[in-house]
């Protein structure tokens, strides 16, 4: 972050190997929408295989920055590189290799929860999927409900079924946004084997939770109102006082 | 982790996916095919009783048959991109490792499977309103096939660049009519003098069908260039 300051070095799951390369690298990342900025001059460096939460309050620019992260937003102006592709002329280097949990769970209503996750393992070119679809529902809880179409599941089970096309592929990133939402006590805790922490996978979750997520991050970007560049960073024990204090005083 | 980029899906496959997808949400809600026949069915009814006619031929024919077709085809365009609007699909296509304009290909193909059905029902119940003989029937298939690959294509495009407007339902009309001018005038060009009282003739019907095989690869040729750029945000 241009106005950010670095608390302390990352430490802890081998995370910061100095050999291990930067899963993101963004530079001055701009991105407006009209004349509006949504994000302006994020500075950024995410070492492979760590977690990043980010925090703000609404508007800030969490989804637009995890939605270019996805390739799916240009940013206006800056740079950003993302496993080692530039963004945006090398994102076909990244389709296959992200996975990405939305506001929408992407998927289609009329379609059964199995029958979304095929259609994902079509398109991500997955040899046999129904082995791994099995394990993946099995993973969330959703064995017994995967032939009821998307449209008549709850919301909770439409996110659960979301995690499993996320991870489905077995990205090297994962792009969380809000991942909690919708889900119960028993969901939160199975998503967060699903898509917890894991080694040589990078991890950025957004989230309105700090409490709940920073123990398992790295890092942490809090972002500030109206686009404004993003107030602190806080590498290190995200558990501490401190970081709790830099989070909370921007998310509240 | 800064490894290669993952192996494309094959182009088949991803074709395959998207176009069963469709063709299953269709089967399983039928929220266009319904629609489509229904329109072209009642406006053949209301051209039996306004034209005061009980046969019709040549040109009037092929007008009557051509019209009605487009405009129940317009509404199947209207509808094609809108799961991947509202439910995702753009998204969960953009972040695949698949060559974009497969999007655009099984768009266009689950369109000529709405058409050809469209076609079974309602080609029938113009030839039993309008024509002495079915022998024009025939030899209008090539006509009926060529002319629905270029519609579905051109819809395709259209209705692609339409479906995140909220004018949806407004623009696809007001952007395809224009496009697809040329490829109703040789289609009725071509069914024209198969509709004949006296029985199908074969008039410059080579030079039509020559002329709707070059709006199509006109067609296929822009939407591969153009499709990839339409899914930019």
């Amino acid at each position: 972050m241009s106005q950010g300051k670095q608390k302390r070095a990352p430490t802890g799951s081998g995370r910061d190997n100095p050999g291990m390369p930067n899963a993101i690298e963004l530079r001055g990342l701009r991105r407006d929408f009209g004349h509006r900025p949504a994000l302006r001059g994020v500075d950024l460096t995410v070492p492979a295989g760590a977690s990043l939460a980010v925090l703000g309050p609404n508007g800030s620019g969490k989804t637009t920055l995890l939605r270019i992260l996805a390739t799916l937003l240009r940013p206006s102006s800056g740079e950003a590189t993302v496993l080692g592709a530039p963004l945006p002329a090398g994102s076909w280097r990244l389709r296959g290799r992200v996975g990405y949990l939305g506001h929408e769970p992407l998927l289609y209503r009329d379609l059964t929860g199995r029958e979304n996750l095929r259609f994902h393992a079509e398109l991500h070119g997955i040899p046999a999927p129904e082995e791994r679809i099995q394990e993946a529902l099995e993973a969330v809880g959703m064995e017994a409900r995967a032939e009821s179409r998307a449209g008549e599941l709850s919301a909770g089970m439409r996110q659960r079924l979301a995690i499993c096309r996320c991870v489905l592929h077995r990205p090297d990133l994962l792009l969380l946004d809000e991942p909690d939402s919708h889900l119960d006590s028993e969901g939160r805790e199975l998503a967060s084997r699903v898509i917890g922490p894991d080694e040589g996978r990078t991890r950025v979750v957004v989230t309105h939770d700090p409490e709940r997520v920073l123990p398992a991050c790295d890092l942490v970007l809090v972002l500030g109102p109206d686009g404004a560049p993003a107030s602190a960073e806080v590498a290190g024990d995200l558990a501490s006082d401190e970081a709790r204090r830099a989070a909370a005083g921007v998310v509240a | 982790m800064n490894g290669a980029a993952r192996a494309a899906t094959p182009w088949r496959t991803a074709f395959g996916a998207i176009l069963t997808k469709d063709l299953r949400m269709e089967l399983r809600t039928l929220r266009s095919l319904p629609a489509m026949a229904l329109f072209a069915v009642t406006t053949y009814v209301i051209f039996r009783y306004a034209l005061d006619r009980t046969t019709l031929s040549g040109s009037l024919a092929a007008g009557v048959l051509w019209a009605t077709l487009l405009f129940a085809a317009v509404l199947g365009i209207n509808r094609l991109f809108v799961a991947e609007r509202d439910e995702g699909g753009f998204d969960a296509i953009r972040l695949a490792p698949i060559d974009r304009t497969v999007l655009l290909a099984a768009k266009a193909a689950a369109l000529i499977a709405y058409l050809l059905i469209l076609e079974l029902v309602a080609v029938p119940i113009f030839a039993l309103f309008f024509l002495e003989d079915a022998a024009g029937l025939a030899p209008l298939v090539p006509v009926l096939l060529l002319a629905d690959l270029g519609l579905a294509v051109t819809g395709a495009l259209i209705s692609s660049m339409a479906v995140n407007s909220r004018a949806r339902d407004l623009l696809v009309p007001l952007l395809l009519l224009p496009l697809v001018v040329p490829l109703m005038i040789a289609a009725t060009a071509a069914s024209e003098p198969l509709l004949e009282a006296g029985g199908p003739a074969y008039d410059r019907f080579g030079l039509w069908l020559g002329v709707l095989g070059l709006y199509d690869l006109v067609f296929l040729l822009v939407g591969y260039a153009v499709f990839d750029f339409l899914l930019e945000d």
